[in-house]
């Protein structure tokens, strides 16, 4: 018989997250933090948005490009929270996830050997993604000196002249990093110079603390090269609807209404009506959820640095970035340990990317009480091994 | 300051104030401080703790009922409705606007105790005309949190 399998597919390495779950998975009653989504139910009204709508019999497909009143909600929420004006009809397609707005904005813009930047430490998917988009991925390390951002230089540094995409993965995961108004102005100066097109996964936007979310659209020359993706899952805790979107450049959007229009044909209509009601009377359950992540990460960072773990303030997404290199073992060494000795399981920084050895990436997704306790172990572990 | 901290432990009383400074990004010493201005203003009523009775040994019934009175001149209902929460039995009561005046929520060991409090204390009150009593037959949710079910992280232990 013949290799049934795709070479390039093969080649794709297995996230390193999957790895870490196997091992944690065997563990009974251990405690994690290493939870990448909310660990608030959907609110209430959402979900009976939901259900009502199964109840009427809304169970066929919608339009492919999604719900009217759905593409219509997030237009005006785009509007109203970043001043941006996109056409509900031909700027906007509503997703499975912001995951698939990932996938089919790549393959909608790469030819094979077009260049795509990923700044990591970053999200899982935009190097996978990237490669079975036929492209080729170009990491761009961030490091903790600059507060994981993506710096002008940087970018700079890794531009070729087969350079395509950016990715913008801001607010981060897991670093917690935001890109703030000044930071974002020298991105778009050097995107439009050098004739770029960016991907800017806003997943978190909603979870940034202190201060407001900036998005590299709103700045001038940038909405005609820019697909924003945002979703459902982390703002309104609605991970298991899947249900994200991208707004961008109609002709771009075009081209990728066509690829989910084959591949998936419209995302669930369930999810889709409970979005609409989301973005009409949510915003009040962002802000709640908002505030109680806001104590957990100032709860965290002030622990960290208390047990001597040097912990930068992250701004956004419920994740923070410890360092670990005082202890003198790797990220993996760390996390493995931590969840023999400790019970405790959180994610090493490697698998976000190389450059996130010597970090972990602890989730507050999780309550005071637990996070309390799974400080207390971690504290233990520490001062077993700090020299 | 002072609301960020009535919100944090507004469901959780445990919290301490190291927990607390922690989490607003503030001291220990100023926490401490404004706790105790929120006591001595009474903002900060009391630390109770929710329990679920139905699932302990202990007999408790809870009874709500309806009192309409005759407001006092110069008191409004404020004198009558003194005179009805200094029973230790009751365990709130609210003045309403609508068919009547005022709620009065008792807490006794059985319904004959609710029967003999409302017969012998509540309804001869001079300023009282009438009640309504209610017996609370299961306690779902109090003060925001549900009593019912256990709810478990059914997350799986890692996500990207």
């Amino acid at each position: 018989m013949r290799n049934p399998l795709s070479k390039t597919v093969v080649g794709i390495e297995p996230s390193g997250i999957r790895k870490f779950f196997d091992i944690v998975s065997e563990m009974k009653d251990a405690i994690s933090l290493g939870v990448g989504e909310p660990d608030f139910d959907t609110p209430w009204h959402i979900r009976e948005e939901g259900i009502y709508s199964l109840e009427k019999g809304r169970t066929f497909y919608t339009s492919n490009a999604g719900l009217k009143e759905l593409k219509v909600e997030i237009c005006k929420y785009l509007n109203r929270r970043f001043d941006l004006y996109y056409d509900y009809n031909k700027e906007t397609i509503v997703t499975v996830g912001g995951s698939e707005a990932i996938d089919i904005s790549l393959r909608a813009m790469l030819d094979p050997g077009d260049e795509v930047l990923i700044p990591q430490p970053s999200y899982v998917s935009y190097l996978p993604c990237v490669t079975l988009a036929g492209g080729k991925p170009v990491i761009i390390e961030l490091e903790v000196k600059d507060q994981f951002k993506l710096t002008k230089e940087k970018l700079l540094n890794a531009i070729t002249d087969k350079t395509k995409v950016l990715i913008l993965p801001f607010p981060n995961n897991p670093t917690g990093a935001i890109m703030e108004y000044d930071d974002l102005k020298e991105i778009a100066k050097i995107v439009e110079e050098k004739d770029l097109f960016v991907v800017t996964d806003e997943i978190y936007s909603e979870l940034t603390y202190g201060q407001k979310h900036v998005t590299i659209a709103q700045f001038p020359g940038m909405k005609e090269r820019t697909i924003l993706i945002n979703g459902f899952s982390k703002s309104y805790a609605m991970t298991g609807w899947r249900l994200g979107y991208a707004v961008g450049p109609e002709n771009i959007i075009e081209q990728m209404v066509k690829i989910h229009q084959f591949a998936i044909m419209c995302a669930p209509t369930a999810s889709q009506y409970a979005a609409v009601e989301a973005l009409r009377n949510g915003d009040s359950d962002v802000e709640t959820m908002r505030n109680a992540y806001d104590m957990r990460r100032k709860y965290l960072v002030n622990a960290f640095n208390e047990i001597g773990l040097e912990c930068f303030e992250p701004y956004g997404a419920f994740y923070v970035f410890p360092c670990i290199k005082s202890l003198g073992m790797t990220s993996d060494e760390f996390a493995t340990r931590l969840l023999k000795e400790e019970k405790v399981a959180v994610v090493p920084g490697t698998a976000f990317g190389s450059c996130g050895e010597g970090f972990l990436r602890i989730s507050y997704a999780y309550s005071i009480e637990n996070l309390k306790i799974a400080m207390e172990r971690i504290e233990r572990f520490v001062k077993k091994y700090k020299k | 300051m002072r609301e960020q901290i009535l919100m944090a432990i507004d469901k959780n009383s445990k919290l301490t104030s190291k927990d607390l400074a922690a989490m607003l990004g503030s001291t220990v010493e100023e926490i401490e401080k404004t706790l105790k201005e929120l006591e001595d203003e009474t903002i900060i009523c009391g630390y109770p703790t929710l329990i679920n009775w139905d699932k302990t040994e202990s007999e408790k019934v809870t009874a709500l009922i309806e009192v309409k009175v005759t407001p006092q001149r110069g008191q409004g209902f404020d004198k009558i409705a003194e005179r009805i929460y200094k029973f230790d039995e009751v365990e709130s009561v609210y003045l309403m606007s609508g068919g009547f005046d005022l709620t009065v929520m008792i807490e006794g060991k059985s319904m004959r105790e609710v029967a003999n409090f409302v017969s012998s204390k509540l309804a001869p009150m001079e300023a009282v005309l009438s009640t309504a009593t209610h017996f609370v037959l299961k306690k779902y949710k109090e003060h925001g949190l549900p009593l019912v079910h256990e709810k478990s992280d059914e997350r799986m232990l890692i996500t990207p």
